[in-house]
């Protein structure tokens, strides 16, 4: 709690979602959200499975599409123009449940990939970034094997340096932690610490609210679609306004 | 016993060292009983097995150890062999020529076809293997050129020409999407525009009066008739309004291309590919050839036969179809519907008819179609039919790929700003392609077989030389056993070298060391 003091948030807006609305068909996953990001805010977005917690940083990134509303990353108006959304993609950073990392490449390709094609950065430069940040995930022995040949945790990190190299000004962490075997998840989980003290924007779907406690400056939580509540993290666990709340807290906190 | 129950508690002092897996009884015995011996349903399936290789071998090995090799005629092996069991391997050598070459390509032209298969190995061997340096990789594009020159004969210039044209019209590409600024571009993408709008705008205007000729001929007589002058007036009618409307939009989108440069790049480069194959090609390699003649003798396509012609049509055919199977498969994947539509149409098409049946289309159904002077080589047409045949299979296979693919990956790449290309090209196919490899090679492999299918069509590849001017000559008549044996032969040593090639490639491209 005391990194928070060292964490600055500036009043500059990395991302404004305004009255934001998603249908999957007829069912309505995503109802009027509003919600402004400071640049440097680090938020954990908590809530029960089926909440539309995931959607709703999946459209940031727009892999999913918004039917209503307007999101704003960057100052940059997300629409469906092909050109802003691959803008935006390449400016935030994204983490997987499931790491995604690419099986056939190899931890270094991996990393170099996105820097080479997108930023069009000279090969040797890629690779001197992706050694940087692979070392920053402590893991720049393993840069010459594949994704297979890693544990989780490792590869959770080589996923968190490959969104790293493309040099994001936001990161979105999509439950990085939740395919994870215990003993792994504190590794990736300092990691992400690291990440938050250098003043990173996140915005992390996570069940760890030891996590949430430690790093975030603001908690969301999230039910059937809707912001139900969201507060700084001392405020929202010892004293939770909203029942729906309570309840979950109760839940996840109670044994 | 009892002890044990009330004392739970127990702390590991030291590791258990590994040792060594126990000694598996092992040795050829062993192997013998295990796998020949291991009961009495096997041990009599064993022996009646024994029984039939004996039986076999018996008959066969006499067969092949009593062959003659040096005869005239079948009569002559028989009076050779006097009774005893044996094969007349003397045909093979009577006519191997004709059973490689075909019996029409002239004698003097063979070593132009050995060149070429020793410069497909050369060529195709950058493609297969990666590990060897890329650069061969620009002989391996040129090889096709080459080899016309070699296999057909006349002059060098015209495949260079060609050569020569198509990279001018990736230079043009190149050129228009991404090496002129925004402003040139759009001056090129106004020019584009209205050419091709004035052009479709014309072509539509052609059209409907096509229309109302062909309206007009059928008439009104009777129902049908009158039906379908209708719908011939109906669809002239559209033609005509639209025509201009069209040709505005399509022209307006074109120019309305200019900033990233995609379309207006294309169709330019198509328009100059079509104009200069159209007046540029044939003057300019009849130019090159009086001025530097490098010829060899021409040799008509129907001359072509023999296992060359096998080879001609499976390695042309496999090139050609898995590129464009790759395109179908993604083609359907598309969420346009058109270009989607277009693929699965075009596939379900394929699918749904006999190859032999494509073959005859190839053969006699397409003069009808085809204005009466035009000349098409029945070869290119055969290829046009097998690739597209082939094509169909390899994009379902290639489908079945990407659907394995997580939706992961395609996620991951789009989160890293790879556009639809990069995230197709370095990410979803490579994965999908591996994925794809069995069943690429099992159409490969089948497709190389049903180039047999060309003999029903009066074309002289290996079995159709077989089944015709070998067994129809008053000297080998009824030999049957050792051509179509030698047949099979050839067909098995490069059926079991692709599946061979393709088992080594997975392994190469295992990368999960699990």
């Amino acid at each position: 709690m005391n990194q928070q003091s060292q964490m600055t948030v500036s009043d500059e807006v990395a991302i404004e979602i305004t009255n934001m609305n998603k249908w999957y068909g007829t069912f309505h996953v995503l109802r009027d959200i509003d919600l402004t990001v400071q640049r440097g805010e680090r938020i954990v977005i908590c809530g029960p499975s089926g909440s539309g917690k995931s959607t709703l940083i999946r459209c940031i990134n727009a892999l999913e599409e918004h039917q209503k509303g307007k999101i704003e990353v960057d100052g940059t108006v997300l629409s469906s123009d092909l050109k802003n959304i691959d803008k935006i993609r390449s400016e935030v950073g994204m983490c997987f449940q499931h790491f995604n990392l690419f099986p056939h490449l190899t931890i270094l390709e991996n990393c170099t990939l996105a820097p080479i094609w997108v930023r069009k950065t000279p090969k040797k430069e890629a690779e001197e970034i992706a050694m940087h940040f692979l070392e920053k995930v402590k893991i720049p022995d393993q840069a010459n094997k594949y994704p297979g040949q890693l544990s989780g945790g490792q590869q959770q990190r080589v996923a968190i340096a490959r969104s790293l190299c493309m040099k994001p000004r936001i990161m979105l962490f999509d439950e990085p932690t939740s395919a994870l075997d215990p003993e792994m998840i504190k590794e990736v989980l300092d990691t992400m610490i690291e990440l938050a003290e250098e003043g990173m924007t996140m915005l992390c779907v996570t069940h760890e609210m030891g996590f949430a406690r430690q790093v975030a400056n603001r908690v969301i939580f999230m039910d059937a679609g809707q912001i139900v509540e969201q507060n700084e993290p001392e405020e929202f666990f010892n004293n939770p306004k909203s029942e729906r709340t309570q309840l979950f807290l109760s839940q996840i906190l109670g044994h | 016993m009892s002890d044990s129950t009330s004392n739970v508690a127990f702390v590991r002092t030291e590791q258990i060292p590994p040792s060594a897996p126990p000694m598996a009884a092992s040795g050829p015995v062993k192997w013998v009983k295990d796998n020949l011996f291991s009961g009495v349903f096997n041990t009599i399936l064993t022996l009646v097995a024994f029984y039939v290789v004996a039986r076999f071998a018996v008959f066969v090995f006499p067969w092949f150890y009593n062959g003659v090799w040096d005869a005239a005629s079948r009569k002559e092996c028989l009076e050779i062999l006097d009774g005893v069991n044996g094969a007349c391997f003397a045909v093979l050598v009577d006519r191997w020529d004709h059973l490689v070459f075909g019996f029409k390509y002239p004698p003097e032209g063979y070593w132009r076809i050995i060149l070429s298969v020793v410069l497909l190995l050369v060529a195709a061997a950058p493609a297969l293997f990666s590990s060897l340096p890329r650069k061969l990789l620009f002989f391996t594009a040129f090889y096709p050129f080459l080899a016309f020159w070699l296999v057909w004969g006349g002059s060098l210039w015209l495949p260079l020409t060609i050569l020569g044209l198509i990279i001018a019209t990736l230079l043009i590409f190149r050129l228009i999407s991404s090496e002129i600024s925004v402003d040139v571009r759009k001056l090129v993408a106004g020019a584009i525009g209205v050419i091709c709008g004035a052009g479709l705008a014309y072509l539509l205007f052609i059209g409907a009066q096509e229309l109302v000729f062909i309206a007009n001929s059928v008439g009104t007589e009777g129902l049908v008739s009158t039906v379908a002058y209708g719908v011939f007036w109906i669809m002239a009618i559209f033609a005509y309004v639209f025509c201009i409307p069209m040709g505005i939009f399509v022209g307006y989108a074109i120019f309305n291309s200019f900033e990233d440069g995609g379309l207006v790049s294309i169709v330019a480069s198509l328009l100059f590919a079509y104009l200069a194959f159209s007046f540029l090609l044939a003057p300019i390699w009849m130019a090159l050839n009086a001025v530097a003649p490098i010829e060899l003798p021409a040799v008509a396509s129907r001359d072509m036969g023999g296992f060359m012609l096998n080879m001609l049509l499976g390695t042309i055919c496999v090139s050609l179809s898995i590129p464009l199977g790759i395109l179908l498969a993604l083609g359907r994947q598309s969420p346009m519907p058109l270009i989607k539509g277009v693929c699965v149409v075009f596939i379900e098409f394929i699918r749904g008819v006999p190859l032999i049946t494509l073959l005859f289309v190839a053969n006699v159904m397409l003069a009808y179609f085809l204005p009466p002077e035009s000349n098409f080589d029945l070869i290119l047409r055969v290829i046009i039919m097998i690739t597209l045949f082939s094509a169909a299979y390899i994009a379902e296979v290639i489908r079945g790929g990407l659907a394995a693919l997580p939706k992961g990956q395609y996620e991951a790449a789009d989160s890293l700003g790879l556009d639809y290309a990069q995230a197709t090209r370095l990410i979803i196919l490579p994965q999908a392609l591996k994925i794809s490899i069995p069943g690429i090679v099992n159409v490969a492999v089948g497709l190389f077989k049903d180039t047999t299918l060309v003999s029903i069509i009066s074309m002289f590849d290996l079995v159709g030389m077989i089944r015709g001017p070998i067994q129809n000559s008053t000297e080998w008549t009824s030999v049957y056993w050792e051509v179509y044996g030698f047949g099979a032969l050839l067909f098995f040593v490069v059926c079991y070298s692709i599946s061979q090639y393709s088992q080594w490639l997975e392994r190469q491209l295992n990368t999960s060391h699990h």
